[in-house]
């Protein structure tokens, strides 16, 4: 990987000599930094990140961006505990898409077990993805919104992703933290009235998008708060391993569903929606159309879901019917095993990714034969923008650190692990 | 004869004693209505219920919420029982001073604003719906048959300067509470106050120059009387219809001087926490909103009156409605009287209503952007307004 160097333009040296900072009469090139200490309680640092900023008037002309705040040592917990149990330390990763922490997690055992999941069980894990990832750009974006100020659309949008959390609620029993996957498998099943009435709330939730639309996408704030600021190139994002709709909105059309197709993504007809400059409105641009392509899957999801069964008949690998908890020995004892010692995948190791909300999110397993795993590492998306985050900071003013970090959506979460 | 205060007609002096104290009581019950109507307005607005939560206990389980008012008497008492926090190293008489001088420049202005036209108490008291009020129609009618006096605290010549200097003094209250406040996001909070609030006072004041030439008055009074002309006998002479263009220029740099919404980066709680006012807690937190929402009820008032003309009806004659196609509704004194005070508050309830809107659908500018709309956009915009309006004016157009 090729180091990234700071642009020219952006050097401390050079951010100095820039013409309109020479204007303000409050920042005369003769004017030492001033340090400013934001976060890690500063409200736009969602308390999981500290920044320290050199400003000369309101520009920033260096800056120390310090995550880590929020961590919990959740892989050397994974480590601790049997592959069921550290599923619910997936859920904490990016908590507003424990779905998809979930599946991605359960994924990489399946494929160390060589486990076929069911078509009904593909199916609703895709379906649930997409739903998630609806939740988690209302909820950038409405951060974004609310960062700069707009209320409304931010109260728009936590309605809407009201509206799904509390369906989810329906078929999991809680609204964020599902712990819904299970080895070959899904918790439990969903009926057919849930599918219908989630096909309602996605239709109820336009309404609301185009309010949505209409506040913020001509009004001039917003634009000019958001075009050309936070700018990275296409290069520089690719350089730093940034993946998802940050290195989407540069123009770089990767997406991990299409790239790399799991679950049940080549079959459902959706598009990659990529911008051009990697601005902070290209995030948002692409957030929002990723919001409209994810309706699309939901949609058709819940048409093609089949009937069957959503677990497979791999019971080394989950627990089994109660009926034959109960009503037979083997089974007692299958459910048993499954419970003391866990799941026990074959010696090896794997590295399985989903596109998460944020981009890859990719899990690494040693297995050595045991229900635990020998090393478990998580490979977030929001860590590897903390590493380009200054550079993309240096040079714009203080109030652009809230927009710019809104758009980067950082996770504490999955972030700082 | 009567006796005298400080050798004044001691009914002279309680009734301006009475008009005073009724329109400063406006202002802060107007403030409270603010408080309440920026939560429940914004409810409306965001699909909420809004506060709803504080009531007054009564009998047999019943509670009083009031639609939710009782939260500004909650607030209230919570702000006042709160720990007083201050800052570890501050200027204490600076921040104690603060508060003053962001909370009574926003009540003092209003002194100068008329809120009905002349009242005639001898004759008020006359209309059939007042007569039931004891001794106080036969007293006016007996012993002061000519008194007349103005809805207005004081009638000063000067009234719109009067009104930029104290409003200027405003800016002190931030300045001087990010500055004493000792703490960096203050001092930038204050720092933004006070280059926004100069920036903005000069496009204002610019936009508002027309208007001046156009009713040769400088006093609100006149400015007033002037307006509730007509023009071509039909269309009232309210500043809207003569100067549309200063009235969007006022209204946005007044918004900016108001530090609300989209112009609130004085005060940006997602960059600067809350700016100047960061380190006030308790009931200092809450004379700083206080007076802002007091501004903004000013901020409307000035509108009105500038720009729609105050308290005047259109074709509202002191004597009753001279229609323009020629019918008459004659209205005795005091109805004519009260239907100006009713007609200057629903104008200064719908330009709070405007600027409540305006706050809640708007995201908030930069600084640089901030200060390019003010000196590159507003400030030429009001000149050249100026100029086309003396060209005109010089022409003989009004």
């Amino acid at each position: 990987m090729t180091e990234v160097d700071i642009p020219a333009k952006y050097k401390v040296e050079e951010v100095r000599q820039r013409k309109e900072i020479l204007e303000l009469p409050i920042a005369s090139p003769s004017d030492s930094p001033v340090k400013v200490n934001i976060g890690p309680s500063h409200p736009a640092m969602h308390g999981t990140i500290k920044m320290i900023a050199d400003l000369v008037g309101e520009t920033i002309v260096n800056i120390d961006v310090e995550p880590g705040f929020l961590h919990r040592g959740m892989e050397k917990m994974c480590e601790n505990r049997n592959y069921v149990s550290a599923l619910p330390y997936t859920d904490r990763l990016n908590y507003v898409t424990a779905f998809i922490n979930n599946f991605g997690y359960i994924g990489a055992i399946e494929k160390l077990f060589g486990i076929e999941i069911t078509e009904r069980c593909a199916w609703l894990r895709t379906l649930f993805s997409e739903l998630s990832r609806i939740t988690d750009h209302y909820t950038c974006n409405a951060a974004i919104c609310s960062e700069i100020g707009a209320m409304t659309p931010f109260l728009y949008f936590m309605q809407a992703r009201d509206y799904i959390w509390e369906h989810f609620n329906w078929a999991t029993g809680a609204r964020q933290t599902y712990s819904y996957a299970r080895v070959g498998g899904l918790a439990r099943d969903v009926t057919r009235d849930w599918l219908d009435k989630a096909k309602q709330i996605l239709l109820d939730n336009i309404p609301l998008l185009k309010d949505i639309h209409g506040l913020m996408d001509k009004n001039r704030i917003f634009l000019d708060r958001t075009q050309g600021v936070g700018e990275i190139s296409k290069e520089d994002a690719i350089n730093a391993g940034i993946t998802g709709p940050f290195l989407r909105s540069t123009g770089v059309a990767y997406d991990v569903r299409k790239a790399l197709p799991y679950l049940k993504y080549d079959e459902l007809d959706w598009e990659v929606p990529v911008g051009k400059y990697g601005d902070n409105y290209d995030r948002w641009f692409v957030r929002m159309r990723e919001i409209e392509e994810s309706f699309k899957i939901c949609l058709q999801c819940i048409e093609k879901i089949p009937e069957g069964p959503i677990n497979s008949d791999d019971y080394y690998a989950h627990l089994p019917e109660k009926s034959e908890v109960y009503g037979s020995i083997e089974g007692l004892i299958n459910h048993f095993k499954i419970i003391i010692d866990g799941p026990k995948p074959p010696a090896g190791q794997i590295y399985d990714c989903v596109e998460a909300a944020n981009g890859e999110l990719g899990f690494f397993i040693v297995s050595d034969g045991t229900g635990t795993a020998y090393r478990l590492h998580v490979r977030p998306p929001s860590f590897l923008i903390m590493g380009v985050l200054d550079k993309i900071i240096i040079g714009h003013q203080l109030a652009d650190i809230i927009p710019i970090f809104g758009t980067v959506n950082m996770v504490g979460g999955e972030c700082d692990r | 004869m009567q006796s005298t205060i400080l050798g004044i007609n001691i009914v002279y002096f309680w009734t301006y004693f009475f008009v005073a104290g009724a329109i400063f009581i406006f202002m802060f019950m107007m403030g409270a209505v603010m408080s309440w109507s920026e939560r429940k307005q914004s409810a409306q607005l965001q699909d909420r219920i809004g506060a709803n939560r504080a009531a007054i206990p009564l009998p047999f389980g019943k509670k009083l919420a009031l639609w939710g008012f009782i939260n500004n008497l909650a607030d209230a008492i919570k702000c006042l029982i709160k720990e007083d926090f201050r800052p570890q190293a501050y200027d204490k008489l600076m921040y104690n001073l603060a508060i003053f001088f962001a909370f009574i420049p926003a009540v003092l202005a209003v002194a100068v604003v008329p809120f009905a036209g002349v009242v005639k108490p001898a004759e008020f008291f006359q209309a059939w719906y007042l007569k039931w009020i004891p001794w106080l129609p036969e007293y006016f009618a007996a012993n002061l048959p000519d008194f007349s006096f103005r809805v207005q605290v004081a009638n000063l010549n000067v009234g719109l300067l009067f009104i930029f200097a104290i409003g200027g003094l405003n800016v002190f209250g931030s300045i001087l509470a990010g500055w004493s406040s000792n703490n960096k996001f203050s001092m930038m909070g204050g720092l933004r106050a006070a280059s926004q609030m100069i920036s903005y006072e000069i496009s204002m004041g610019m936009s508002l120059l027309g208007i001046i030439f156009i009713y040769q008055h400088i006093d609100l009074w006149g400015l007033v009387q002037a307006q509730s002309d007509l023009a071509w006998g039909w269309l009232p002479k309210w500043g809207i219809f003569l100067q549309p263009l200063a009235f969007f220029l006022f209204i946005a740099a007044a918004v900016a001087e108001n530090k609300r919404m989209p112009f609130d980066l004085p005060e940006a709680e997602s960059e600067i926490i809350s700016g100047y006012f960061l380190e006030y807690s308790g009931f200092k937190m809450l004379l700083f909103m206080f007076a802002e929402f007091i501004e903004i009820v000013f901020v409307a008032i000035m509108l009105t009156t500038l720009f729609f003309g105050g308290f005047s009806v259109p074709w509202l004659m002191a004597d009753g409605f001279h229609f323009p196609w020629g019918s008459y509704v004659p209205l005795s004194h005091a109805s004519v009287v009260i239907l100006q005070i009713i007609s200057f508050q629903l104008k200064v309830f719908f330009f709070c209503w405007l600027l409540q809107q305006l706050r809640w659908s708007l995201p908030r500018f930069r600084y640089d952007q901030v200060m390019d709309l003010g000196w590159k956009i507003l400030l030429p915009l009001s000149i050249v307004n100026l100029i086309i309006t003396i060209i005109i004016v010089a022409l003989g157009g009004f």
